[in-house]
């Protein structure tokens, strides 16, 4: 493929700036005085600073994964910032109260913090490197009872429930990444759904990391009681640096029983420059416990950005009936890299999950699928589906599945479809004999590729990341 | 329908072109007026289906040499899918197969951009059914080729109708059909010749790029070219084709040597 598959991809990052705001930034370096520091800034109770040294001392024992297809230096962890907040008054009574030049921020990534998301009947928490900056519509939720806010506040004003859950998914020493996530974090959303409550909108969560030499490191936990559904999204962006950002971000979801969470991403990490230098480090761990008979958790991700990625939103399906389900896109280009997936842990009885990955590899870029289906002994009756495919753009980059099946019992059902395509030259002329420009065509057959995954999106967020994947390939098509 | 003051819409002069360092064309003349049916005719290897590419703008061929104008603008000049919306059609001999898009997607994308660039309305998703449901009745296409990709695990017939569908869409000035018999048993030969002589008219122009004979019987030419290494050695009336049928190709190129030869 040509100059023109080439030209396509090579597009600026529109996310790249910097806003000039006064940041409290903690001094580089980990320990435990580090830790202490943290808890005391977020005046956390002895129990958290307890979890987070804890975890920390897993976290000392533990080494870097290397078992993932991505390759990258060797990351300093002294190097890095472990806090970086914008200085303000500490608590903000209303909108308002937001320094000008953040809101101007949000409003130039198309987060709108005031009417017009009322339109858009979305609540929105705002996480700004470390520090959760506004959460919107917090009363009118609060109404029926659901608790919607940054995890800071939910340690100081809900500490019953963050003790009861946090940790209880992902435990401190679930992986390297989870275990320094535990130890550091510093903010993140908390979202709470009480027994029987259907959530009245979507929730959502904007991370942004803008300070150049600090890590971000977010938590979110989100719990649907008995009965209770809720449908949330999150969207990242960060600036455009020429070093990497780390940003080990850890989200536990508990579902009781037939209580359903849908958890969908746009993350747009900054993925460096066509020559792969700065971006974004993302290693995050996200998983979903389906604990209650009939509950469902329904992962729904589109990853655009970052130059590594490392990430596998999971399900452990325990209630018998319960359901998993997992929708992938995930697209790279120049000289990024990817390695996710999910995996599906059945140990109810008639447990069933599903799992649609699309991996989109243009220029230089390594995009890998990885999951794990795996079926306990208890878990009789279960079923599986899981389709893989892959798409080339262009010839110098790669695709790779890794689907890892283990099933314990002889009474489930487990099916792995997988495809590999390739934008062809012939494709484009076709479509250029019937007067549509490549631009067009590739954005057509990506779209097409990717629809069964769109599908599962929110009505804004299809829109948004279809513009974000046409905007993501243009230029890499020719 | 020949009509010599009818006016000039492809005039090709002189022609090469190179495959991978190939020469395929090698000097090709022709000139195709509004209101004509023309049928290049020629045996494999002849550059019969690189002519018609190269009038689409398929980059893999390399045009060393010539001209040409089409409606009085260098065609030459214009990336392929300019030079469709400027009403160059090409039905494929092979169409290709494009999972995951909607034929019904495709075909209105297609449809709007080629109505853009002549200043007219497009239509919306549902203007659009009605319009294209019409066109299909014309080829006998069952409304469930819109549900499904384009061109994916469909028939060598189902392929050729739906190509001779988006010709029927576009209304083009000149269409150029490679190959569209090959593949296709005698019924759905006969529906998509029927198609193709509803949408003849004296404002546009069918080049028809085939081997075999049997096509002519259905659309009738105005012109035969005989097509041999590169260049048009032969050209006649509709009869040209059937004396082909019988005696083959071998004789023209034997007559067009000794006619080189009288003149060298």
């Amino acid at each position: 493929m040509s100059a023109t598959l080439q030209t396509l991809v090579n597009q600026p990052y529109k996310h790249g700036f910097v806003t000039s705001i006064e940041s409290d930034v903690a001094p580089k370096g980990l320990n435990t005085d580090t830790i202490r520091m943290i808890s005391a800034k977020k005046k956390e109770p002895e129990w958290l600073l307890e979890f987070r040294l804890k975890s920390y001392e897993a976290w000392l024992k533990m080494d870097v994964p290397a078992w993932s297809n991505v390759h990258y230096p060797e990351i300093d962890f002294q190097a890095i910032s472990y806090y970086a907040a914008p200085k303000q008054k500490p608590k903000l009574k209303s909108m308002d109260e937001v320094d000008p030049e953040l809101l101007r921020t949000f409003e130039k990534l198309g987060v709108p913090l005031h009417e017009r998301m009322a339109l858009a009947g979305v609540a929105v928490d705002v996480i700004f490197d470390s520090v959760s900056v506004a959460t919107t519509y917090k009363d009118k939720l609060a109404e029926v009872g659901i608790i919607f806010c940054s995890m800071s506040e939910a340690v100081l004003d809900h500490p019953e429930l963050v003790k009861k859950y946090l940790g209880t998914v992902v435990s401190t020493s679930d992986n390297f990444y989870a275990a320094l996530n535990s130890a550091v974090f510093t903010d993140g959303s908390f979202c709470y759904i009480p027994k029987g409550v259907k959530c009245p909108m979507d929730l959502s969560t904007y991370f942004r990391i803008n300070t150049e030499e600090s890590g971000q490191f977010e938590r979110t936990l989100i719990i649907a009681e008995e009965g209770a559904s809720v449908s949330y999204l999150e969207g990242c962006t960060a600036p455009a640096f020429s070093s990497n950002q780390l940003h080990a971000a850890v989200v536990e979801l508990v579902a009781l029983d037939n209580a359903d969470i849908k958890y969908s991403t746009v993350q747009n990490w900054y993925s460096g420059d066509e020559n792969g230098i700065g971006g974004i480090y993302n290693f995050v761990t996200k998983r979903g416990l389906a604990k209650g008979v009939n509950s469902r958790i329904s992962w729904t991700q589109v990853e655009t950005g970052s130059a590594v990625t490392w990430k596998y939103p999971s399900c452990v399906l325990l209630g018998d009936n319960s359901v998993g389900e997992f929708y992938s896109v995930a697209v790279t280009n120049h000289y990024q890299q990817a390695d996710t997936g999910t995996k599906m842990i059945h140990i109810g009885k008639n447990t069933r999950s599903t799992i649609v990955s699309k991996g989109i590899s243009a220029g230089h870029s390594n995009n890998s699928y990885r999951g794990l289906v795996k079926v306990a002994p208890s878990a009789a009756g279960a079923r599986n589906y899981s389709q893989c495919d892959s798409m080339l753009v262009g010839h110098q980059s790669g695709a790779h599945t890794f689907p890892y099946i283990q099933v314990a019992n002889n009474s489930s059902q487990v099916e792995h479809e997988a495809s590999t395509s390739k934008i062809g030259e012939d494709q484009l002329f076709y479509f250029a004999q019937r007067g549509i420009d490549a631009e067009a065509a590739v954005s057509m057959i990506i779209n097409g590729f990717c629809k069964d995954v769109f599908q599962q999106l929110p009505m804004e967020f299809a829109v948004e990341a279809t513009a974000l994947l046409s905007f993501k390939l243009e230029g890499s098509v020719g | 329908m020949i009509h010599q003051d009818s006016k000039i819409l492809l005039e090709v002069s002189g022609l090469c072109a190179n495959v991978n360092g190939t020469e395929i064309l090698k000097g090709l003349n022709l000139t195709v007026r509004s209101g004509e049916i023309h049928a290049i005719m020629g045996p494999n290897g002849s550059g019969k289906s690189t002519f018609s590419k190269i009038l689409a703008g398929h980059s893999a061929y390399e045009v060393t040499g010539g001209t040409v104008m089409f409606e009085g603008q260098n065609l030459l000049d214009l990336a392929p899918e300019e030079r469709a919306r400027a009403g160059v059609f090409l039905a494929f001999q092979y169409p290709i197969e494009i999972p995951g898009v909607g034929n019904s997607q495709f075909l209105r994308l297609t449809y709007n951009t080629v109505q853009t660039h002549r200043g007219k309305e497009e239509l919306d998703p549902l203007e659009f059914d009605d319009f294209v449901r019409e066109k299909m009745k014309l080829l006998e296409m069952s409304p469930d080729f819109l549900e499904r990709s384009v061109n994916e695990g469909f028939s060598g017939g189902e392929k050729k109708r739906n190509e001779i569908l988006q010709m029927a869409m576009l209304d083009p000035r000149l269409a150029i059909l490679d190959e569209t018999d090959s593949g296709l048993d005698i019924d759905a030969l006969r529906v998509v010749a029927s198609g193709v002589n509803q949408l003849a008219n004296k404002d546009n122009a069918i080049v028809l790029v085939t081997h075999y004979q049997r096509l002519l019987n259905y659309i009738v030419p105005d012109y035969v070219h005989v097509m041999e290494a590169g260049r048009i050695i032969k050209t006649g009336g509709k009869e040209l084709a059937l004396e082909l049928e019988s005696r083959g190709y071998d004789w023209v190129g034997v007559e067009h040597k000794a006619a080189m030869g009288a003149l060298a």
